[in-house]
């Protein structure tokens, strides 16, 4: 049944769609920006010719980024603490949120508890700091991996969502002689996929663009993830020696088509992988928000 | 009796041992990175001495609270992060919600998926990256100066004078997280009955009148539920994004609470008074929202716990 629409109505409806197409080129333009000035010559960003498109297109600032050795150092670190540490998290995540789940667990309530209260209350950067310094996790690979490894947030939502699943299956494996390990691993988690999926991707982008106790904790160069790099190439005043020289030869500073360059390199995964797992992405929101 | 308690325990723990097993490398794991901290909270108290640890360090009472309200720097920071959070909220708050109203208007389908699709987008991108781009397009050869250049304007180093930081922070903080706000809103709104729009239908209302007396009213205890949210965070600007964007040129407007815990505490190693900072600021904040939920219920019901 379709209804005539008023002037009114029609202006009411335009006025979204204009909000929305205002809000959508506003989030677009800087990246189409970055884009086009990363390929574009130095020259004619200097003479702030790029608006929208490339001009005289060269891939000058990608190759002077690319040769830059410590770049591929710092990526292969961003790959392993994300790869490493998602696995991790995800694992750490199911092991909690199952027992969490049982209603014959004994200690159920407490330990539900002990993890929702970190939620709303926690120590505050400098006794974690401090922590983290005492445990010997300063300037350490493994330090990276275990500090963000579960929050509490994905462990209830994992909880409810074990606590969703038919009851059935779990009792018939029961009675074949499965123990909670085996019921877990081969019938819950196989159930779990979509969800797994959902909360996998937020650790790993959480990973992925983790910068602050990276470059508080770290302190050897050849351990730093993408986005310390990042900051010390462009945000940092005191740069790296190493960096200013394999990035701008013979100049004072950095040329601002290869900062752009590096800005672009560090995104692009992100960007390219975004639409394609996005569902997934607005999934796991979803699931959070029904818990707020 | 006790050798029956004793005998239950053997029981539980014979039929739930994997549950245990399963939850044991998680117990061990917010010990150490979530409750050691908590208990780390204590050097507030103390003038704690990084060789003597916490064991030994001297107490010294409520002296570094003292402190902190003596700090010059104090009633600065007070304000800036305040100023901070009041501005965001006044300016970024309402934003995810019309956004929210105007896609729930959208009947196309393509176009709303891929719309919001990318309004999402910056939600997931660096806090690295979004200010390597503000400072690349503030800075006085960058795009924004380009802009006024044409206008007929001089290039302004927005960086370095105080008054433009809250705007340029804020604007980023709002072309970040708009377009993922909204999320909770449409969520929201899906839950609102068709029935009611129907029948405002019949009735003759128009578009805007079913906004203003449908959606909005089924949206409200949403937006009192992030409206405490936000307060209870309210002397709470993350300094994450923060040092990534000032200089010491700009700490006038640009200073808070949580980048001058970062600095004097950590930095420069004044753990116990960085800490007493960090307790007044969730008292505060707790205080806040504690009192804030109570006028919430009365007024209207909705309330966060």
């Amino acid at each position: 049944m379709k209804q005539k629409m008023g002037v009114s109505e029609i202006a009411f409806v335009s006025v979204c769609y204009i909000i929305i197409v205002v809000i959508c080129i506003a989030t677009l333009y800087p990246f189409l920006y970055l884009i086009s000035a990363s390929l574009s010559s130095a020259a004619s960003v200097m003479r702030n010719e790029v608006f929208l498109f490339p001009k005289d297109i060269t891939l000058r600032a990608y190759t002077v980024v690319l040769k830059y050795r410590g770049i591929w150092l710092a990526y292969g670190n961003t790959i392993f603490y994300t790869g490493v540490g998602t696995v991790l998290s995800l694992v750490l995540t199911i092991l909690a949120a199952y027992p969490l789940s049982k209603e014959r667990w004994a200690p159920r309530k407490v330990m539900s508890l002990f993890v929702v209260f970190t939620m709303w209350f926690s120590g505050g950067m400098i006794p974690f700091y401090l922590v983290m310094r005492s445990l010997h996790l300063l300037d350490s690979r493994l330090g990276i991996l275990l500090y963000p490894a579960i929050s509490a947030f994905y462990v209830i939502i994992f909880r409810t969502h074990f606590q969703s699943l038919p009851v059935s299956l779990e009792e018939s494996a029961k009675l074949e002689g499965a123990n909670d390990l085996q019921i877990l691993v081969k019938i819950l988690v196989p159930l779990s996929k979509p969800i797994m999926a959902a909360i996998a991707l937020y650790y790993a982008v959480s990973r992925w663009n983790s910068y602050f106790w990276e470059m508080l904790l770290l302190s050897d160069d050849k351990k730093v993830p993408v986005q310390v790099l990042l900051q010390r190439i462009i945000i940092s005043s005191q740069l790296g020696q190493d960096i200013a020289k394999a990035l701008s030869p013979g100049e004072a500073s950095i040329p601002t088509t290869i900062k752009f360059a590096a800005i672009m390199i560090t995104t692009i995964p992100i960007i390219v992988i975004y639409p394609f797992l996005q569902k997934y992405f607005v999934s796991g929101a979803l699931v959070g928000s029904v818990k707020e | 009796m006790l050798l029956k308690k004793i005998k239950k325990c053997k029981v539980e723990l014979k039929t739930n041992i994997w549950l245990y097993m399963m939850f044991l490398p998680v117990f061990i794991w917010y010990l150490l990175f979530s409750y050691l901290p908590m208990g780390g909270m204590v050097i507030a108290f103390q003038k704690y001495d990084i060789v003597k640890g916490i064991l030994h360090s001297p107490w010294v009472g409520f002296r570094n609270f003292k402190i902190l309200f003596d700090d010059p720097y104090f009633f600065r920071l007070f304000r800036n992060t305040l100023l901070m959070n009041v501005y965001g909220l006044v300016f970024g708050f309402p934003l995810p919600i019309i956004l929210a109203i105007a896609f729930n208007e959208i009947r196309r389908k393509k176009f709303k998926k891929i719309t919001q699709t990318i309004s999402y987008l910056p939600y997931f991108i660096s806090s690295v990256v979004v200010m390597s781009m503000v400072i690349q397009f503030v800075s006085t050869t960058g795009l924004v100066n380009v802009f006024l250049n044409h206008l007929g304007i001089k290039s302004i180093h927005f960086l370095q004078e105080a008054k433009y930081f809250r705007t340029i922070f804020i604007s980023t903080g709002i072309w970040q997280g708009t377009g993922f706000g909204a999320i909770i809103y449409m969520a929201a709104l899906a839950g609102i009955s068709n029935d009611q729009y129907e029948a405002a239908t019949v009735d003759g209302a128009g578009k805007f009148q079913k906004m203003m007396y449908i959606t909005l009213p089924g949206l409200a205890p949403t937006i009192v539920i992030m409206l405490l949210i936000n307060l209870g965070s309210i002397l709470n600007v993350g300094h994450e994004r923060i040092i990534l964007l000032y200089n010491p040129s700009i700490y006038e407007t640009a200073d808070v609470f949580n980048s001058y815990i970062y600095r004097e505490g950590i930095l420069n190693r004044r753990y116990s008074y960085g800490q007493a900072m960090t307790i007044f600021q969730n008292v505060v904040g707790f205080a806040l929202v504690y009192m804030a939920n109570k006028i919430t219920r009365k007024l209207d019901g909705t309330t966060l716990w």
